[in-house]
């Protein structure tokens, strides 16, 4: 084949190459979704994050606005110190509540957020006074069978 | 003696296992040293570019459909127990990025690609072109072996990455329109579940290991293959043979390696 021929076709197999490792990460990877290059930090404390993990979203009314940055065991307290990044352009009022919630019957967990009224907005480094932690399922029923030997006998 | 015999040809094997083990790394040292030429002219990697790559452009495409499509049905009919049908974009991407993509272009290559590899620097070295060309004072492994080289390693990260774009299309064809699988949750789940480093990056580099032992086997049977047209065709089966458990192998150290810990 002439010259020129292979390399037209050398051109166009690189160029479909390379599309095609954009399109993974655009449309199948994570990285033309969201990112934390422009972010606030702040963390709560939960008695129990179940199977929260790191990177996990964190999403108000449904929309996606963060991630979890990091989770450890705060030893003075003898909770879960959750820190999370939000997007800057999403403001929350210092009466936010972080809850802990699970998408799906068996899907991943992530964190809620519920904007309060305070006129006032949290800022960087700051923390979310308000939590409420993951529903574990043992404690659910544990919860449940206690009730039901309280009732009175029929 | 019979036992001394059998055991004097365990020693003979070995030994040349352990010889030919030598002789491939001093090869793929060599290759190295003398990848320098290659890249000032540039036009005989883009020339092994298009046998290597665009030749095995079709293959891969329709393999990658196929996969992708059997892993869309598959899939289905296992998560629609658990009633998450929702989730069959993660497996198929997941399956594909990670995993199917990387090492089934790595095989389809190994195949298409080696073994042509292996059998054209065969003959040449059958009807004497590499000692002619030495007799020119052109080093052979400057002039055929590192543009071939050169040329499996771009080519083999951008066939794996192909493959796996086409098979999510593949996954997508049969689950959201074939069989009616939610498109937002299809691809907003595959978005939510698929991470950049962890899962395509890391594909990325599993293929471009691959692509490298690959070729370097392809190359090392021809330029080691015996000149006759048996010693060629021994060479050439033994290429695809190696560079396929040497695929899976790698393959596993590698995934032990990158998602074994978390």
């Amino acid at each position: 084949m002439e010259r020129t021929g292979i390399d037209l076709w050398v051109g166009l197999f690189v160029v479909v190459g390379v599309a095609a490792l954009v399109m993974l990460a655009m449309k199948v990877g994570n990285l033309g979704t969201y990112n934390v290059s422009d972010a606030y930090r702040v963390h709560a404390y939960f008695t129990n994050i179940g199977g929260l993990k790191t990177t996990a979203s964190i999403k108000s009314a449904g929309v996606l606005v963060g991630r979890v940055e990091s989770i450890s065991l705060d030893t003075q307290r003898y909770e879960a110190k959750v820190v999370m990044s939000i997007d800057k352009r999403y403001q929350f009022s210092k009466d936010t509540i972080g809850k802990i919630l699970t998408s799906g019957l068996l899907g991943e967990q992530y964190i809620g957020l519920d904007a309060g009224g305070d006129t006032e907005m949290l800022k960087n480094g700051e923390q979310l006074k308000k939590t409420q932690s993951a529903m574990v399922l043992e404690d659910l029923i544990g919860k449940f069978l206690y009730s039901k030997a309280e009732e009175p006998a029929k | 003696m019979p036992a001394v015999k059998a055991i004097r040809g365990i020693g003979h094997q070995t030994i040349n296992a352990v010889w030919r083990i030598g002789m491939a790394t001093r090869f793929f040292f060599l290759t190295l040293m003398y990848s320098g030429s290659s890249f000032r002219r540039f036009h005989l990697i883009v020339k092994e570019l298009f046998s290597t790559g665009v030749m095995s452009l079709i293959i891969i495409v329709v393999a990658g459909m196929f996969v992708g499509m059997v892993l869309g049905l598959q899939g289905y009919e296992t998560l629609k127990r658990y009633g998450s049908e929702s989730a069959l974009g993660v497996m198929v991407a997941l399956g594909l990025v990670r995993e199917l993509g990387p090492v089934v272009a790595a095989l389809l290559f190994a195949s298409r690609a080696g073994s042509a590899m292996t059998a054209e620097i065969g003959l040449m070295k059958a009807t004497e072109q590499i000692s002619a060309m030495e007799m020119m004072a052109v080093h052979p492994i400057a002039r055929i072996v590192a543009p071939r080289f050169w040329a499996g390693i771009i080519s083999m990260p951008l066939l794996a990455a192909l493959f796996s774009a086409v098979g999510v299309f593949g996954g997508y064809f049969v689950g959201v329109v074939q069989i009616g699988v939610d498109e937002g949750s299809f691809w907003s789940q595959m978005q939510a579940a698929v991470d950049f480093e962890h899962d395509i990056l890391n594909g990325v580099i599993k293929s471009f290991v691959f692509g490298t032992a690959v070729t370097v086997i392809a190359l090392f049977e021809g330029y080691d293959a015996p000149p006759t047209a048996e010693g060629v065709s021994g060479a050439t089966t033994r290429t695809v043979v190696t560079s396929s458990l040497v695929i899976l192998m790698l393959d596993f150290i590698l995934t032990a390696m990158m998602f074994g810990g978390s």
